[in-house]
């Protein structure tokens, strides 16, 4: 059993947690060109590598961050959304 | 073949012939580059090499050959899509498989025994005789059967009468068979180096070089080599490689874990699936039961299973068919698939000059190898994307024009 360490709840089994994907940014759809909006909707994060990602503590409905390593799959750090600083 | 097999036969010292030869010294350059010797880019050498006339291709592979995702899929084959661009574009694959064994002077065990996918709710039923229609209109075998149909096609099957998972139906396609894996890459290969061709093992690209808007070479842990053209088919690599060329590909990297029971008589004649239970089955030409296809839930670049997965799928086996519930695991394992947005491929140019994509095969490339590998050599060779392929392109997101085959994969393979 692989373990996810929530921030509000502790760390809990990982199929209690919904994975939604990697961080992204939000552009202003007006501001964009067609080719940078389709870019923006269809690539995502997948280098190999640290990555920061959002995740959703099902019994409790609370979503937060994570940096996990593609590759090792280790968990480096989980945080609440507050916490991200900007630009990141 | 048959004669030749007879002749073999009866010989006294059964001569052993080495179909790939061990892996040349690495030329400085050459007319075409292929990273990755899987299916894909074995074929593509093969149909360079024999039908376009084109000979001096390099074949680069990190590991052995085809010792990624052609090694580790549960060979499908099917063409019952959903868009009719995939339709036609699976369907001569299909074609092409039933023409291999000849094709490659090389047994690849191809078992046209037709695939079964079950229907455990109304609204699947629904989206069955949507493709079924498209299919037909196609020129594909395919029908939707009822519960009548699918106990004759399945007699062994649990139908739940009455239960949670009632199977309702079932989307009969006849054309749907397997092969062997390793016969296909195999024939590919030796087919490819009686031609010429070089097959690089334990050659691995670290960079790509552009210049101008055009690829110029790539470099390996055993030096620079000069390319006229490049192709990427790289599997589960395929994100990564593309961005070594500075081109960011729609994907997203997944492991999908699949594993096989200890071989029993043959009980099971079609290739089955249940798209509620995320689980199908084959019965392997060794009395192995092949169970698939479990994706993990988040994104990740490892080949290792987790038994959740394993247990999930035991689970579907065992509620398709109960008496199964006492076969050991023989074998499990997991292949890092490149996901697209769409379920489909991205098949054609990039936006470098010279650098071709045969990209995003995610978990349904098996049964594509041969189109792939022949339709990729007709873009390397005239430098034009046939219209079979043009569907494919990267540049479809950018036209929003996405071919969505989520609704034929979603059992992943
Ligand atoms: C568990 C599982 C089940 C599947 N089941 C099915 C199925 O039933 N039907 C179906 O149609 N498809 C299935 N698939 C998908 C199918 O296996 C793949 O889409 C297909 O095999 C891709 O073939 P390929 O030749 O493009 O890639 P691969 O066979 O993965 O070959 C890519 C090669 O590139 C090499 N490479 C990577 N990086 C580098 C580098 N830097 N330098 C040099 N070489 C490099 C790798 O070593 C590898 O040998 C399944 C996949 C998995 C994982």
């Amino acid at each position: 059993m692989k373990l996810l360490s929530c921030p509000l709840n502790g760390p809990r089994n990982i199929e209690e947690f919904q994975y939604l994907g990697p961080l992204r940014g939000r552009p202003d759809p007006d501001a964009l060109s067609d080719a940078d909006w389709a870019r923006h909707l269809f690539r995502a994060e997948n280098r190999p590598g640290a990555m920061l990602e959002w995740w959703r503590h099902r019994p409790s409905n609370y979503v937060f961050l994570a940096e996990r390593h593609t590759v090792t799959n280790a968990v480096i750090r989980t945080f609440d959304p507050s916490e991200l600083e900007p630009g990141a | 073949m048959v004669l030749r097999l007879l002749k073999y036969g009866l010989r006294s010292d059964y001569p052993v012939t080495g179909d790939i030869p061990v892996t040349p010294t690495l030329k400085p350059a050459y007319d075409v580059v292929i990273i990755g010797a899987g299916g894909h880019g074995l074929a593509c050498a093969h149909y360079l090499s024999k039908y376009h006339g084109i000979h001096d291709v390099a074949v680069l592979d990190k590991g052995w050959l085809a010792g990624g995702n052609t090694a580790r899929n549960t060979t499908t084959i099917r063409s019952n899509y959903i868009t009719p661009q995939g339709i036609a574009f699976y369907k001569e694959g299909v074609t092409l498989y039933e023409a291999m064994s000849e094709e490659l002077d090389f047994n690849v065990m191809f078992s046209q025994r037709g695939q079964l996918t079950f229907a455990h709710s109304e609204a699947t039923l629904r989206s069955f005789h949507l493709r079924a229609e498209t299919g037909r209109h196609m020129g594909i075998g395919i029908e939707v059967v009822d519960q009548k149909g699918v106990e004759a096609l399945c007699p062994h099957l649990n139908m739940d009468y009455g239960g949670a998972l009632e199977v309702l139906g079932g989307l009969w396609h006849p054309d749907g068979g397997t092969a062997r894996h390793d016969a296909v890459a195999w024939g590919y290969a030796a087919q490819a180096a009686r031609r010429g061709v070089e097959i690089h093992q334990r050659t691995e690209v670290t960079a790509i070089e552009v210049a101008g808007g055009r690829v110029q070479a790539v470099v390996t842990n055993r030096g620079r080599i000069a390319a006229g053209q490049v192709m990427i088919a790289c599997g589960g690599m395929n994100y990564d490689m593309a961005l070594k060329a500075g081109v960011e590909l729609p994907i997203r990297c997944y492991p999908l874990q699949a594993m096989v029971t200890q071989p029993v008589k043959p009980w099971l004649h079609t290739l089955v699936s249940s798209v509620s239970l995320h689980t199908y089955l084959v019965q392997s030409s060794r009395g192995e039961m092949v169970i698939g296809g479990g994706s993990d839930p988040y994104q990740l670049y490892s080949t290792r299973s987790t038994l959740d997965m394993k247990e999930h799928l035991a689970e579907g086996a065992v509620h398709l068919f109960p008496f199964l519930k006492n076969l050991r695991l023989l074998r499990q394992w997991a292949g890092i698939t490149d996901m697209t947005p769409d379920y489909s491929p991205i098949m054609g140019e990039s936006p470098v000059d010279g650098l071709w994509l045969d990209c995003g095969w995610g978990t349904w490339g098996f049964k594509a190898t041969p189109v792939a590998g022949k339709r990729m050599a007709e873009c390397i060779a005239t430098g034009r994307v046939p219209e079979i392929l043009q569907p494919f392109a990267l540049e479809r997101f950018e036209r929003f024009a996405l071919l969505n085959e989520m609704g034929a994969t979603a059992a992943s393979h």
